[in-house]
């Protein structure tokens, strides 16, 4: 089982999004995280999609998902080449007297702190997953209300692997 | 002109010529525009035959079937219809009419999210939800539907958008996916790597699926096989690739193939599978045709290529194109021992039948059957004991050989042999069937008698699900269980009832009587063969 991440440039079709998801779950596909956005032309939208299996899985997922009449390109984003990034939000119970210790873990990873109440704080964070596993694992010791994650966006880096449309 | 109008318009720029199908309020805006229109009507009895008859029209003409029916059950009955013609590449185009597209969503009468249900059987589909996308819409689906890896295409017209006026209709000359572009041609590198391993091969073969009818690559891949003297067998989607008594033609692999066609694709060390998905009938055990030897496969589809055997040498393209371009090739192939070896095994390994003289040898009729028909005749099997046996024993000449093959969908075989038969009325198109497979698509016997499209039906009745029952037979030790099909109708009385002709043929004594009166006119017949119901097909 390896892990891999793949950029997929679509088509704005209605629906697109649950053929690709509809794929992965009538195939047997895992879907660690996808993330879903259109791009700076509109007719296309980027899809961000982590997934794992055995190499004899990862090719066919590549193929079958080319295969879909709404798939500009599929590609995979080696860590290597490529940045990824996640959101997380992260709601931790914090009294006046805790409020300090969350802040400061904030600063460190270099978190903002976006709402403050009298018992909480919603801290968030970007950065690639292990630094937002790495961070909620720091806030052990606080108890963490509620936690959304996007999933991670990525992006080759340089010029060589865009793809261009006319 | 409204979006019906040009729903009719668009069918008529594609040369279509039938459209099968069941009207119901949802779809009426379509049936009513298509009476301008020259374009044949079938009323069909069940809305998954009309996606069968579709199937059937669109194998013999090589152009997309296209069957329209209404919203909600009309639509959901056609779905079993859908996944076969999917299962087989068949290209279709299923109109469904809808309910009002401001309704969508809401559960109102004979609503069904029909694209969401029919999403993993279809190559793709569209709701439209203006009028004016229709041509847009119809063109690309035609192309979707008939290039690349061919499938079916379904097109969901709400009733307004039916109804809603089409300022400006002009029919695109042109196609313009921005996403969709099936590789065609071969790459010529790969193909060299082919030559190359041909000219060192001692034992090459080629194994032919359904993919090189689908193509119409049977000519390139007859040529090349007979300059190089390759031998040649089929899946069972193949049959019909060589003439089945070619020389170098070794019959049906898989497991309910024939024992020297298996030999004949596991002793091979070249092995070039082309329009074949390496499925688990035709090769149960892949790693067999990886071991000691070279895979070729070529395949349209890219993800059937190391899907379910890892090939040496990958090749995507079209068959008629990749046979064109082997022609093309110059190099030598010898291998004159491995020819003498096949023909010992097709000559010493084919299994000898213990026939009940009590009844008809399904075997032997089927023979003599395909003896006396056309060379160009059509042969539609269904699914059951009568397709094993019809693949066994059904000699192919120049004609085609239908039948569900993926799916494996009873009933198939009437409906596909009426499309088949409209496709082109001079042929003789026969159906050959089950007493089960028959009781399920049996209403069509009134669609033939309404529509005079004359199909020629075989019924081999043994009373039971035989197929099941020779699982359990093995299986569960003859534990049958719901396989026995008692009360079934008196097809005698059936055939008068529908004013069909009607034959018996109790066991081989009377065959080549039967069988001339059988095929001597170009009429709707029925004729019921009683086979022994403990027959096996693996005895």
């Amino acid at each position: 089982m390896q892990k891999k991440v793949f950029q997929l440039l679509v088509d704005n079709t209605s629906g697109v999004l649950s053929r690709i998801s509809g794929l992965f779950s009538r195939r047997g596909y895992n879907i660690e995280s996808i993330t879903a956005g259109v791009t700076a032309d509109p007719r296309f939208t980027r899809i961000t999609i982590v997934t794992s299996g055995d190499d004899q899985i990862l090719e066919q997922i590549e193929k079958q998902v080319a295969k879909l009449i709404d798939i500009r390109d599929i590609k995979e984003l080696k860590p290597s080449e490529s940045v990824y990034r996640e959101l997380a939000l992260i709601k931790v119970r914090a009294q006046a007297a805790e409020r300090q210790g969350v802040i400061s873990l904030a600063d460190i990873f270099r978190a903002n702190i976006i709402d403050v109440a009298s018992d909480s704080l919603i801290v968030e964070m970007t950065g690639d997953q292990t630094k937002i596993e790495a961070f909620i694992n720091l806030l052990d010791g606080y108890e963490i209300l509620e936690l959304a994650r996007t999933g991670i966006a990525g992006l080759c880096r340089g010029t060589e692997n865009v793809t261009f449309i006319n | 002109m409204i979006g019906a109008d040009a729903i009719v318009r668009c069918l008529e720029a594609e040369g279509v010529e039938v459209v099968f199908g069941y009207p119901g309020v949802a779809i009426c805006p379509f049936y009513n525009s298509i009476l301008q229109s020259d374009i044949r009507t079938v009323l069909i009895r069940t809305e998954q035959n009309a996606a069968h008859a579709a199937s059937g029209m669109a194998r013999m003409t090589g152009r997309p079937g296209v069957c329209a029916v209404t919203s909600g059950p009309g639509a959901t009955n056609v779905i079993t219809g859908i996944a076969t013609a999917f299962a087989d590449s068949i290209p279709l185009i299923c109109i469904t009419g809808q309910v009002n597209s401001e309704l969508l969503g809401s559960d109102v009468f004979q609503e069904a999210d029909i694209t969401g249900a029919v999403e993993s059987f279809v190559k793709y589909s569209y709701l439209v939800k203006n009028a004016q996308d229709i041509p847009r819409i119809f063109k690309e689906a035609f192309y979707i539907a008939n290039s690349g890896r061919k499938g079916p295409v379904l097109i969901d017209i709400p009733i307004d958008v039916q109804n809603a006026s089409v300022s400006r209709y002009s029919y695109p000359e042109e196609v313009s996916l921005r996403t969709y572009k099936p590789t065609v041609k071969g790459h010529i590198v790969q193909i060299k790597k082919v030559v190359k391993e041909l000219e060192k091969a001692k034992r090459p073969i080629i194994c032919a699926g359904g993919g090189v009818l689908l193509s119409e690559a049977e000519k390139g891949l007859r040529a090349f096989s007979e300059r190089h003297k390759i031998p040649v067998v089929s899946t069972m989607m193949g049959i019909g690739v060589m003439p089945t008594k070619h020389p170098l033609y070794y019959g049906m692999v898989g497991n309910n193939g024939k024992p020297y066609a298996n030999r004949a694709m596991n002793e091979s060390d070249l092995l070039i599978m082309v329009g074949a998905r390496v499925a688990d009938r035709a090769v149960s055990q892949p790693d067999l045709i990886t071991q000691n030897k070279v895979l070729v496969h070529i395949d349209v589809d890219p993800a059937e290529i190391g899907k379910n055997a890892g090939p040496t040498i990958p090749l995507v393209g079209d068959a008629a194109h990749i046979f064109e371009e082997f022609l093309n090739q110059e190099f030598t192939c010898e291998h004159e021992e491995w020819l003498t070896q096949l023909d010992g095994y097709r000559d010493t390994m084919e299994k000898k039948r213990t026939p009940n003289p009590a009844y008809v040898d399904p075997a032997a009729f089927i023979t003599r059957l395909s003896e006396k028909m056309q060379p160009d005749g059509v042969y539609v099997a269904d699914v059951g004991q009568n397709q094993i046996w019809s693949c066994g024993y059904h000699v192919v000449k120049e004609g085609r050989f239908l039948t569900s093959g993926g799916m494996g969908t009873m009933g198939y075989s009437i409906p596909a042999a009426m499309g088949a038969k409209l496709a082109d009325m001079t042929k003789q198109v026969i159906a050959v069937c089950g007493d089960g497979s028959f009781q399920m698509s049996m209403m069509e016997l009134a669609t033939m008698q309404q529509h005079h499209v004359p199909v020629k039906m075989i019924v081999l009745k043994n009373n039971y699900l035989g197929m099941v029952r020779e699982y359990q037979h093995y299986t569960y030790k003859d534990n049958y269980s719901v396989v026995d099909l008692s009360g079934s109708p008196d097809l005698e009385k059936l055939s008068a009832a529908y004013d069909i002709p009607f034959l018996r043929l109790e066991n081989m004594d009377r065959v080549e009587e039967v069988l001339d009166r059988f095929l001597a006119h170009d009429e709707s017949m029925l004729l019921e063969c009683l086979i022994d119901p403990m027959d096996l097909v693996k005895e």
